[in-house]
């Protein structure tokens, strides 16, 4: 359906996006899953033909955007970070415009923008002036638009931003509706949106795609690499020794923490085996006692985190990293992905 | 190309700024016309047309101020250019819908010489071909607007440069007798151009042997023609300024002569300025 291949666009010496390439199949929902400033807006906006790419190619059905498009942006409907409307026009007048735009054949205009102003639930504003509607209907506004003309790929940056609980919800049913007759392909920098929206994640930090996969499968990534710290006293030795006896203990890394009496211990395991019974009766044998133990399981949130900030930590090594994170745990961008997913 | 016509032309004419540029057209058409009509009963209307050519530097950036800076301060032209029109079409649209709005004053001037026939034997025929050259002059100074607005998301900063590029182009038979007419200082002035150019190139390709090379050689060029005919050089500049004299080619209408030449000079300056206009959408998007 949309082939990305090798997509850059460097401006100036900031490189925006960097080398993307990816496929988008039909009839699935695809989230961009990125902090801000990641190149999801660049990207969408390349694959829409809105700016040019500095290399690489979209193709839309074969249509190369840039070589042919008109007909590959026929096959487009495409919402903005910022809907794109006409504050003088009321609704129906913008409709009737997009309508126009995309060349919909008169005698189906009528009962197409009638459709399409019912399943986002504008039908009660079309004479009103866009400029006097609040944000959520002219997220709505803009979203129609994008839908209008039943486009084979429904691209939505950001469609979401500045909605309230209930009309996000609402949007969010409307997506999952649109599947039956489109590829959609959404942005969002609020995981619990792509995750309960999704069939396919593509998490994007610093212009390049980092993981790509099932929202189950990320999960199930996750779900694998669980891990057990434990603040443990002791001699350093002997107890990787008897932790290794438990089966099911895949690593166990030990390391002193200055200012705290006993060992830092994390211990990883393998899926889905609550080992921490097992260690507390080794470690009371061996008369190690154990001062705190915490079981962790790491997050799609947080392999989010972890993926989106690999960059900037790219040399350490993955375990080290991982213990480093906790303390930060609530990070700000964190707080602000708990506090949407409530939502 | 129709969707963004009739857009385009809605919005001029629900809004104060068609209205404004159409009242400021017939209200000087008025004061000229009871001036030289009415008081003194001069018979050619063609008179009062060429006495108002500077209304357009008023009207126009008025105009076409927000054609396209507007787009692009509120994103819309994110719409525009992401729908299945090409760049092209959208520009001829918005510019055809300018052309409807002038036209709506040039339909009124059209009465003019009709309400001075009940009174006196006047020619109609210099008399409207005034009106064409009239129209014309609109029409390619409004295609400079679209232009101008395409190049900033500013209404301020492209009616400003609007007005000055205008307001340049009016006085260009001043500014032209401002320059020598001698050979070797034409010939400087080419030079220095030249020089001007290499430096301009430079600074976009930062590449120093490409930029020195076309210096050399376009001084070079100038030189040698310079020694072979040195007559070339003689008004060269009045000859190169005069290509921007607008409403210079208008007072052939004005006498009542049907310019050919200037019709061609007129759609030449239109089709000039839509391509480049074209360009300059097209371009923003690789940067």
């Amino acid at each position: 359906m949309i082939e990305v291949k090798n997509l850059v666009k460097k401006y100036g010496d900031h490189t925006a996006v960097d080398h993307l390439s990816f496929q988008i199949e039909k009839g699935k929902i695809y989230g961009f899953l990125g902090p801000n400033g990641a190149g999801k807006s660049t990207t969408m906006n390349m694959i829409t033909g809105y700016i040019a790419s500095t290399e690489g190619t979209v193709s839309i059905d074969g249509h190369d955007i840039l070589e042919e498009p008109e007909k590959a942006k026929k096959c487009i409907g495409y919402l903005p970070e910022q809907p794109p409307l006409y504050f003088d026009m009321t609704v129906l007048e913008y409709m009737k415009f997009a309508a126009d735009l995309k060349k919909i054949p008169k005698d189906k205009k009528k009962a197409m923008i009638e459709e399409v102003m019912d399943m986002v639930k504008i039908t009660d504003m079309k004479n009103r002036l866009i400029k006097n509607l609040s944000k959520g209907y002219r997220q709505r506004v803009g979203l129609a638009q994008a839908i209008l003309g039943y486009p084979e790929v429904i691209i939505l940056d950001e469609p979401t931003v500045g909605l309230d609980p209930k009309q996000i919800i609402e949007i969010r049913d409307l997506i999952k509706s649109l599947k039956k007759k489109h590829t959609v392909i959404l942005s969002s920098h609020i995981l619990s949106e792509v995750s309960a929206v999704c069939d396919y994640v593509l998490i994007i930090s610093h212009g390049k795609l980092v993981a790509s996969d099932t929202p189950d499968n990320l999960s199930k990534l996750a779900a694998g690499a669980n891990n057990i710290n434990l603040l443990a006293k002791g001699e350093k030795d002997n107890i990787r020794q008897h932790l290794l006896e438990i089966p099911g203990v895949k690593e166990i890394t030990i390391d002193k923490k200055t200012g705290v009496e006993g060992w830092n211990i994390t211990v990883s395991t393998e899926e889905n085996r609550d080992i921490r019974e097992e260690i507390f009766y080794k470690m009371a044998e061996n008369h190690c006692p154990i001062l705190e133990m915490q079981s962790r399981k790491v997050s799609l949130e947080e392999i989010f985190l972890e993926l989106t900030e690999e960059d900037q930590t790219t040399s350490e090594d993955k375990n080290t990293e991982q213990e480093e994170a906790d303390p930060q745990e609530p990070t700000e961008s964190e707080k602000g992905e708990n506090h949407d997913s409530s939502l | 190309m129709t969707a963004v016509y009739k857009r385009e032309l809605r919005s001029y004419l629900t809004s104060m700024t068609g209205y404004l540029f159409i009242f400021f057209i017939l209200l000087l058409t008025g004061i000229y016309f009871s001036a030289y009509q009415l008081d003194i009963a001069y018979p050619k209307f063609e008179y009062t047309l060429s006495a108002m050519t500077f209304v357009f530097l008023i009207c126009v950036p008025i105009l076409t101020m927000r054609t396209l800076a507007e787009e692009r301060k509120q994103k819309t032209d994110q719409l525009l250019l992401t729908s299945p029109v090409s760049v092209g079409k959208i520009i001829m649209g918005k510019y055809l819908a300018l052309v409807t709005v002038f036209a709506i004053p040039m339909a009124i001037i059209c009465f003019y010489p009709l309400v001075m026939s009940k009174f006196g034997d006047i020619s109609f025929g210099s008399a409207y071909t005034a009106v064409l050259g009239f129209f014309l002059l609109g029409c390619a100074n409004l295609a400079i607007g679209v232009f101008i607005s395409s190049l900033t998301e500013s209404q301020v900063i492209a009616a400003v440069l609007t007005f000055v590029f205008l307001f340049a182009f009016f006085m260009m038979n001043g500014i032209s007798s401002f320059f020598s007419e001698g050979a070797l200082s034409t010939c400087i002035t080419f030079g220095l151009l030249i020089l001007a150019a290499a430096i301009i190139i430079y600074s976009m390709i930062k590449n120093f042997l490409i930029s020195a090379l076309i210096c050399v050689i376009g001084e070079a060029a100038l030189a040698v023609v310079y020694v072979i005919n040195s007559s070339f050089f003689a008004g060269g500049i009045q000859k190169v300024l005069q290509i921007f004299n607008l409403s210079g080619h208008f007072d052939n209408f004005a006498n009542g002569i049907f310019d050919i030449n200037g019709i061609v000079y007129y759609l030449s300056v239109i089709a000039v300025c839509v391509f480049l206009t074209v360009q300059s959408i097209v371009k923003r998007r690789w940067n």
